[in-house]
């Protein structure tokens, strides 16, 4: 094994932050493995600071390097002054554990969490001296993987990645290590990159995009030509049982500061809340809970080998989760052994019951709390299936201030289908309210409206529908801004529209957008999530020149016959339950939680034969989000189609 | 502290037993030495926490341990001599196995194994060598330490060349750095602040591809203002580029410069206060 940490070291005192470098982490592997064990390079394509507490890459790390016959390192996208640095000096990828260069490991496997991270994959390919295509690769060449939420559709970096792995990586990393090993036994003059394809063709879950070949008609993708090798569709991984999974067992603890520096445990994985917008929500169902007392003994071991002071109970909801009430008691009484921690909710449901529930064990630090209403009137709550109602967030609001708290965040989207100026405006007022409320409480309550622009994702019921504009949204955060100018204590934030637009294209594209992504990396464009090296421009010059454009590829509505590019990837939910569900967003018709209510049949258990893993057969307590009560689910609501397009 | 104390330290079990007010010496060598000052606070803050130290709290609305950091040490230097003052408060307990006693009751064996207790819990790199009660009047670690030694690792010019800028350097009137400071640049002389500069006697070693590397020796004070290793660097002309840079020693000093001692030495003696001026250790 070779190190490139001599060539490394003179570096790092010219570089920002140079401790994004050493690797060192408690909880890091040293390679102690035998020759024959498949080396895996795990790479998150952003910052240290920003990839290191991603739990996905933490569990696969732990995974692969508990079995004798794999060894797992980590790298991450250097920052460009390293970049110019490491290039100057002739220094490719290395990991952080060992400074081994990239291409001599087997595998470099990366974790697709955020489409604007994609032009730092091609980037850090070429860095690490591998093929960017994976047409130039031979049989001697790093096999390179992707995993990930992103991964639902993965056409736009089809032609860069030999495999692609849907869903749960716990079980089907195993399986591919297996793959890997069988074809590296081979030696290399006999074994050729089409063998190694096919057999991961074969294992479930893993999309080899070499294998499927798009065809156009007039501009359009009409659909793949399949090799005989591999499968029509590809299914989603899923585990069964979360509690057979108690990963990390040993989660890095960073040397420098990182993003989330905490310890995390993840408290159950999927959601059924059916919020229409909400991919994450759609193509991790259904609902598996870590039995609580494991989640206990994982907070308790955790904190006394970290040395953390804080432990956030991560999941899409942790509101929802049946344990919390008997967690949060366990974490906060003395007397059980768990040390004094700070405890987080990173995402709470709208209710007062769950404001109470933070209260009760965030005892020290009050300083802001976060809720996610989406949409600013009722109508568009049920459009997106959002089903809290005004009274819902005014009561939590409520809560949060007369239990200490003085700052109040509030998340919401625009640019949603259905919606309508007055939809807009409405943000601005609900916002206005919770203002109000806090000023009874408090002379300086405020509150914070943090606007973000919606991006109709693969497999969920929106994926049909079309994008607003860069303009449009601008139009709309105008808007919002001249409501909510008149509120002392009420700041409105916006994302950036033209980011979003670039989100769009790389989310909703098909794989020729392989070679935008390749110009707008050729011309600079690496962290395109960083908004200071964020220019819409970049990504117009490069569909232009590969003769797309942004509303055909990103923008425009699809229709329910259309051959999507991710058409032959399956989360489970059937197509048409995503296009009733669709229908009745249309209609501004929501659908209840399935966890405690009737199945109707998504497809994401029976299709795999699991069901839900939930401790409790009845909703939380709380307001009408918890038990569903007293909401007026369908009713006639005007809906015009098309009342925004301009 | 030895490595026979260290041993004993390590060997030793029972309730352990640790005064209000303790100093402790480390060193960061190594890998670790890329971490900044904060994230090094941020390390030790964790280490203590494994360790059930009961670090006496601000008061406020956000409690932070109450630890006192020396001069900081630049990201990217070594150092074999780092200091760092705390305060333990037996209200803070939170394990059974470490209490707060009354600090002529502690036994040197305690704060050797307080050693090899954080040694262990801290990065590789970072080694706790030394631990010590204090008693007198508070000084804090910035206003005491009056200069530095430092080995400097340089690169871009041969043995020969270094030593003939040395001499220039230290036979000019001033040397002139220029800095940022608030957004502005500023010009400072670093003469005043250079006590000794020299090239090492070892031997420069050739580092593949790079060419000699060449040892400087550095003394130098900590006020009107600090000097970084990167500055005398920069002052010895073109074509050096700074590899490493070790701190070996801090200093606190009496006014006349005739006394001096470390902060706490690595056998564990601990020194808050030295004597004004020399006539007055004599008489």
């Amino acid at each position: 094994m070779t190190s490139v940490w001599d060539r490394v070291e003179p570096l790092l005192w010219h570089v920002e932050k140079p401790a994004r470098y050493i690797g060192g982490e408690d909880g890091s592997f040293a390679d102690d493995k035998g020759p024959e064990a498949v080396r895996w390079l795990l790479a998150y394509p952003d910052t240290y600071e920003i990839g290191l507490p991603n739990q996905g890459l933490q569990i696969l790390y732990g995974i692969l390097n508990e079995r004798d016959d794999a060894a797992a390192e980590r790298t991450y996208a250097p920052w460009s002054d390293m970049e110019a640095a490491m290039r100057a000096a002739r220094v490719p990828l290395f990991s952080v554990e060992s400074a081994r260069p990239a291409d001599e490991f087997d595998v470099l496997a990366f974790n697709l969490s955020a489409e604007l991270t994609y032009t730092n994959v091609l980037n850090m390919l070429d860095l690490a001296e591998v093929p960017l295509r994976t047409a130039q690769r031979g049989a001697g060449d790093t096999v390179v993987l992707a995993g990930g939420h992103c991964t639902y559709n993965p056409e736009p970096l089809a032609d860069f990645l030999d495999a692609i792995v849907l869903g749960d990586g716990e079980e089907v990393v195993g399986e591919l290590n297996d793959v890997m090993a069988a074809w590296l036994a081979t030696p290399e003059p006999g074994r050729s990159r089409r063998d190694l394809h096919v057999a991961l063709a074969r294992t479930e879950g893993v999309y080899v995009p070499s294998l499927y070949t798009p065809r156009y008609v007039a501009g359009r993708l009409a659909g793949y030509d399949v090799d005989p090798a591999a499968p029509e569709t590809i299914d989603k991984r899923t585990v069964a049982d979360l509690g057979q999974w108690p990963y990390p067992r040993a989660q890095l603890v960073p040397l420098t500061e990182v993003v989330h520096d905490r310890l995390n445990v993840e408290v159950f994985r999927g959601c059924t809340r059916g919020c229409r917008f909400c991919q994450a929500g759609m193509i991790t169902r259904p609902v598996r809970e870590r039995p609580k007392d494991q989640v206990i003994d994982m907070v308790r071991k955790g904190i006394e080998r970290t040395g953390y002071d804080e432990v956030a109970l991560t999941s899409l909801s942790t509101a929802d989760f049946s344990g919390i009430g008997e967690v949060v008691a366990a974490l906060t009484d003395p007397a059980q052994g768990v040390p004094q921690v700070a405890v987080s909710l990173p995402s709470l449901r709208v209710d007062a019951f769950t404001v109470a529930t933070a209260a009760s064990i965030q005892q020290v630090r009050r300083t802001g709390l976060t809720f996610a209403p989406e949409g600013g009137t009722w109508r568009m709550r049920r459009v997106i299936n959002k089903l809290i109602s005004d009274d819902d967030l005014y009561s939590a609001v409520d809560a949060a201030f007369s239990q200490g708290w003085r700052r109040v965040k509030l998340y919401f989207l625009i640019g949603l289908p259905t919606e309508r100026d007055e939809d807009v405006v409405a943000i601005a007022r609900l916002a206005a309210n919770c203002v109000e409320r806090g000023r009874a409480h408090h002379q300086k309550a405020s509150v914070t409206a943090s606007v973000g622009g919606f991006v109709p994702k693969a497999n969920t019921p929106f994926q049909w529908h079309e994008m607003d504009s860069p303009n449009e949204l601008r139009r709309k955060v105008s808007l919002l801004r001249n409501e909510a100018r008149a509120t002392r204590g009420l700041e409105i934030r916006w994302h950036d529209p033209d980011a979003t637009a670039a989100e769009g294209i790389v989310s909703r594209g098909d794989r020729r957008i392989g070679a935008v992504i390749e110009r707008v990396w050729r011309d600079g464009g690496t962290f395109q999530e960083w908004s200071e090296r964020f220019e819409l421009a970049r990504w117009e010059a490069a569909l232009a020149a590969e003769g797309l454009d942004l509303a055909t590829t990103a923008l425009r509505a699809r229709g329910r016959d259309e051959m999507l590019p991710w058409s032959h990837l399956s989360a489970g939910l059937h197509p048409d339950f995503l296009w009733g569900d669709y229908e009745a967003s249309l209609a501004a018709e929501g659908v209840e939680d399935c966890r405690w209510t009737p199945c109707y049949d998504c497809g994401a258990c029976t299709t795999y034969g699991i069901e839900h893993v939930v401790a409790s057969t009845s909703p939380p307590a709380g307001g009408s989000q918890g038990t569903g009560q007293g909401l007026d689910l369908t009713g006639p609501v005007t809906v015009e189609l098309g009342a925004t397009r301009r | 502290m030895s490595d026979a104390h260290l041993d004993a330290g390590r060997a030793a079990t029972g309730v352990l037993e640790l005064p209000e007010r303790l100093r402790l010496r480390y060193r960061k060598l190594g890998k670790v030495r890329f971490t900044s000052q904060r994230d090094l606070a941020r390390l030790m803050e964790r280490a203590m926490r494994r360790a059930s130290l009961p670090l006496r709290r601000s008061a406020g609305f956000s409690p932070r341990p109450l630890l006192s950091f020396g001069l900081a040490l630049p990201t990217g230097c070594s150092s074999l001599a780092e200091y760092l003052d705390l305060r333990l408060d037996e209200a803070s307990a939170t394990s059974p196995e470490v209490r707060v006693v009354a600090s002529t009751e502690v036994d040197f064996t305690h704060l050797a194994r307080l050693c090899a207790i954080l040694s262990s819990m801290l990065p590789a790199g970072i080694d706790v060598t030394a631990a010590a009660t204090l008693h007198g009047p508070e000084v804090s670690l910035q206003e005491a330490v009056a200069s530095c030694d430092w080995e400097l690792e340089v690169l871009g010019v041969g043995p020969a060349e270094a030593a003939g800028r040395v001499e220039r350097l230290l036979g000019a009137d001033a040397v002139m750095v220029t800095r940022e400071r608030k957004g502005r640049e500023v010009a400072d002389d670093l003469r005043p602040s250079i006590l000794s500069l020299r090239v090492a006697d070892r031997p420069a070693r050739v580092l593949d591809g790079l060419g000699d590397v060449v040892g400087i020796e550095a003394s130098v004070t900590t006020r009107p203002r600090g000097v970084r290793p990167g500055e005398l660097c920069r002052a010895l002309g073109d074509q050096v580029t700074l590899l490493g840079a070790c701190r070996t020693h801090q200093w606190m000093e009496n006014e006349d410069r005739t006394v001096r001692a470390e902060p706490l030495s690595e056998a564990g003696v601990a020194c808050v206060g030295l004597p004004a001026r020399t006539e007055v250790l004599g008489g």
